[in-house]
C-alpha cells in the first residue's frame, strides 16, 4: 500500500470538509477521487500533500508515517488545476526546479530534464516561457516538473479542469499511457465521471466529505451502493414505486424484473436499460407516450411520459429507432431490463435490495 | 501600459477623435505645460548658470541630504513593504482587516500632520525624545527624524504595489515549490520574489519619487537649518522665499527630472522582460493579454 489514509477529518468553521475518511491505494495504481464540488476530494489530496493540516487521522506514504512530515519531505509530485508554472522560468528551468533543490550535479539534471521533456513531447519548447505555451502544453510541463524528482506518489488536483474538452480528452489518454510506462502511484482528483472511468484503475466516490463507495469503475457503475453513486455515475431515471405499482399490467405476464414491494423507496433505471416496443405483444410493459425523439448520431434519445405523468428518458440505437419507426406522439410500451431499488427505511449505508 | 497601436486607424469615429483630443489637451494643460514652463525658466540664463547654481554648497548639501533620506527610506520601506504585503495577503490573524485599513492613513493624513505627530512623540520636550537625545540619538531636527517622516509618508506605497500581485497569483506556485522540496527561504527567493519583482520595483520607484519630493512633513520635523537639515525641496522653498527664484527652478528641474527618468527607465526594463516572457508574437495573440497575472487559456 503506497498511500494509506486513516480516519482523516477536517473542519472549516461549520463546514465538515472531510469526515472520517479512510482508504488505501496499492502501489503502481492510478486512482481517482471522484465527487461533486464541496465533497472534500481536493482537501483530502492537499492533506496527503501536507498542504492542509487535518484535524485528526493519519497519512502513510510508502510505509512511512507522513502525518507530521512537512510537505518538502513527503516525496510527492503535485499537479494543480491551473498548472502553477513558474512564469519567470523557461520550461527547462521549471522542470529542473525540483532537481536543483536536491543539488544534483549539473549534467545529471540536464539528462533527467531532457528525458522528461522527451516524455512529455516538449523538447522543442524547452527554452520557452510558460505564457508562450498552450494550456495542454502547460499542463504537460507541470506534469514533467512533478515527475522530475522521481516522487513516491503523484497527486493530481483536477489536472485537466482548466482545459477545453478536446485537449482534455487527448491529455487523458496520454496520462494513462504515461502512467502505464512510469507506474508512479497516482491519485487523481476529478468531478468528471467520464474522466475517472477513462483514466483510472480504481475510483473512490466521495460525497459530503465521506466515502460513498470505492472500487473498479465498471463495478461501481453496475453495482452502485447508494442512490448518490447511482445518480452521480451516469444518467438515470428516478421513479417512485407508485408509478409502477399503479400501472395497469397483465398479471399473468409479469415484468422480467422483480418489482419492489415497499412503497417507501426510489427506483433507478438507466436510460439504456429500458426497451421500447410498439405493441405490447406477448411481453409485458408500461404504456408510455413518446414526447420527443432526438437522434444523436448513432444513438437516439427518447423522452417518454408514463400514465401518471412521470417522464423517463430512454437511450436506444438510431438503428433500433428506425426499425421500430418511432415518432413523437406515438403510444408505445417500455420494459426495464434492469433496475435498482433503494429502500429509504433501510438506506442507512446504502443497502441494495434489488440488484438484477 | 501603452495604448494599442490602432489610434490612427481610418475607421475612427468623430466621438473617438474628440475624446482623444480632449484627453491630450487635459494632459497638456495639467502636466506638460507646467513642466515645459519650469524647464524653460530654469534654462533661461543658460546652461552654464544652471550648473553653476547647482554647484553652490547649499544646493549640493541639500541634494546630498535628500539623497541620504531617500536611500534610507527606500531600503527600509521596500523591505518592510514586502514583508507587510506577504503578511497581509497570506496570513489570517486577528486585526488584519484593521491593519489593512489603517495602512492607508499616511495617504489620508496631510504630511504636515504626520510631522507634527512625530514632534509630539519624539520632540525635545517629550519623554522619549529627551531620553533618546540624552543617549546621543536626537530624532527631531536631525536626520533620524527626517527619515522617520519619510518612512511614515511612504509606508503604503510598496505594500499597495505588491499585495495585489500576491493576491492575484495566489499561493499555487509557492505550494508547488514546497512539494518539489524547496524550503521557505528558497521558495521566497526563487518563486515569490521574482513573481512580485515588478510590484517591488514600481513601489520602490514611487517611494523614491515621493521621498525626493516630500516637503510638508520634513518642513515640520527638520527645523530647516541651512546646510544641515535643509533638503532639496526645503531649498526650493527657501529660494522662493528669499527672492532667488532661479535656484528654485534649477533644483525643481533636477528633482522632477530624477523622478521622471526613473519611471521611464523602469517602464523600459519592464517592457523588455515582459516581451521575453510573453513572447515577441504577443500582439498577434489576443488571448494572452499584456500584464495579466493569471495564466490565460488558449484555444
Amino acid at each position: 500500500m503506497d498511500i494509506v489514509v486513516r480516519n482523516l477529518s477536517k473542519r472549516y468553521g461549520n463546514f465538515q470538509a472531510i469526515d472520517d475518511v479512510s482508504f488505501s491505494i496499492p502501489g503502481g495504481q492510478l486512482v481517482a477521487l471522484l465527487g461533486p464540488s464541496g465533497s472534500g476530494k481536493s482537501t483530502i489530496l492537499r492533506a496527503i500533500a501536507g498542504l492542509e493540516t487535518p484535524d485528526s487521522g493519519s497519512i502513510e506514504l510508502v510505509g512511512e508515517d507522513a502525518t507530521n512530515l512537512p510537505t518538502q519531505r513527503r516525496g510527492i509530485g503535485f499537479v494543480f488545476q491551473h498548472f502553477a508554472l513558474f512564469r519567470h522560468m523557461t520550461v527547462r528551468q521549471n522542470v529542473a526546479f525540483g532537481l536543483e533543490i536536491q543539488k544534483l550535479p549539473k549534467t545529471e539534471i540536464k539528462e533527467r530534464v531532457d528525458e522528461l521533456l522527451d516524455l512529455v513531447q516538449l523538447t522543442a519548447f524547452a527554452e520557452r516561457f510558460p505564457l508562450q505555451l498552450s494550456g495542454g502544453q502547460r499542463q504537460r510541463v507541470a506534469l514533467a516538473r512533478a515527475l522530475a524528482p522521481k516522487p513516491r506518489v503523484l497527486l493530481l488536483d483536477e489536472p485537466f479542469g482548466a482545459l477545453d474538452s478536446k485537449v482534455r480528452e487527448e491529455l487523458r489518454l496520454w496520462l494513462r499511457r504515461l502512467h502505464d510506462e512510469s507506474h508512479v502511484t497516482s491519485l487523481f482528483v476529478t468531478h468528471d465521471q467520464q474522466e475517472a472511468f477513462e483514466v483510472c484503475d480504481q475510483v473512490v466516490v466521495l460525497n459530503k466529505g465521506k466515502i460513498e463507495q470505492a472500487g473498479p469503475p465498471q463495478e461501481l457503475y453496475e453495482n452502485p451502493a447508494s442512490p448518490f453513486v447511482t445518480e452521480f455515475l451516469g444518467q438515470v431515471n428516478i421513479l417512485r414505486p407508485e408509478t409502477i405499482l399503479g400501472m395497469d399490467l397483465d398479471d399473468e405476464k409479469p415484468l422480467p424484473v422483480p418489482i419492489p414491494g415497499s412503497n417507501s423507496g426510489t427506483i433507478y433505471v438507466r436510460p439504456h436499460d429500458l426497451e421500447i416496443c410498439r405493441t405490447r405483444g406477448d411481453l409485458p410493459g408500461w404504456p408510455a407516450l413518446i414526447r420527443r425523439l432526438t437522434p444523436l448520431g448513432w444513438l437516439a434519445r427518447v423522452e417518454l411520459t408514463l400514465p401518471d405523468g412521470t417522464s423517463v428518458h430512454v437511450q436506444i440505437t438510431q438503428a433500433t429507432s428506425r426499425e421500430l419507426g418511432l415518432e413523437s406522439g406515438q403510444e408505445v410500451y417500455v420494459r426495464p431490463r434492469d433496475l435498482k431499488f433503494f429502500d429509504h427505511t433501510t438506506e442507512e449505508s446504502g443497502v441494495v435490495n434489488y440488484v438484477i | 501600459m501603452k495604448p494599442p497601436k490602432p489610434a490612427t486607424s481610418p475607421e475612427m469615429t468623430w466621438p473617438q477623435r474628440f475624446l482623444i483630443a480632449a484627453v491630450l489637451a487635459w494632459f497638456g494643460l495639467l502636466i506638460l505645460g507646467p513642466a515645459v514652463a519650469l524647464v524653460r525658466r530654469a534654462m533661461e540664463p543658460g546652461i552654464g548658470r544652471f550648473f553653476a547654481k547647482l554647484a553652490e554648497p547649499d544646493a549640493i548639501e541639500s541634494l546630498w541630504l535628500t539623497a541620504k533620506i531617500t536611500a534610507a527610506v527606500t531600503v527600509c520601506n521596500t523591505i518592510f513593504g514586502i514583508g507587510m504585503a506577504i503578511v497581509l495577503v497570506r496570513q489570517r490573524f486577528w486585526g488584519r482587516r484593521l491593519m489593512d485599513g489603517v495602512l492607508d492613513l499616511p495617504f489620508a493624513v496631510s504630511p504636515v500632520i504626520a510631522g507634527l505627530m512625530l514632534i509630539i512623540l519624539y520632540g525635545p520636550r517629550s519623554t522619549i525624545g529627551s531620553r533618546l537625545s540624552d543617549m546621543g540619538l536626537p530624532i527631531v531636527y536631525h536626520l533620524p527624524g527626517m527619515i522617520l517622516a519619510g518612512l511614515f509618508v511612504t509606508l503604503p506605497l510598496v505594500v499597495r504595489s505588491v499585495a495585489p500581485i500576491l493576491e492575484e497569483v495566489g499561493s499555487d506556485q509557492e505550494e508547488v515549490a514546497s512539494t518539489l522540496g524547496a524550503d521557505w527561504w528558497t521558495t521566497f527567493r526563487k518563486i515569490t520574489l521574482p513573481t512580485i519583482r515588478w510590484g517591488i520595483a514600481y513601489g520602490s520607484a514611487l517611494v523614491v519619487a515621493r521621498s525626493l519630493g516630500e516637503f510638508g512633513a520634513l518642513l515640520v520635523v527638520s527645523g530647516n537649518i541651512i546646510g544641515r537639515t535643509q533638503t532639496a525641496t526645503l531649498y526650493v522653498h527657501d529660494q522662493v522665499e528669499s527672492f532667488e527664484p532661479h535656484g528654485a527652478y534649477v533644483m525643481s528641474t533636477v528633482l522632477a527630472g530624477l523622478s521622471f527618468g526613473m519611471l521611464i527607465a523602469l517602464e523600459a526594463v519592464r517592457n523588455r522582460t515582459h516581451r521575453q516572457e510573453y513572447g515577441a508574437e504577443e500582439s498577434q495573440d489576443p488571448s494572452v493579454e499584456r500584464k495579466t497575472i493569471r495564466p490565460t487559456r488558449r484555444h
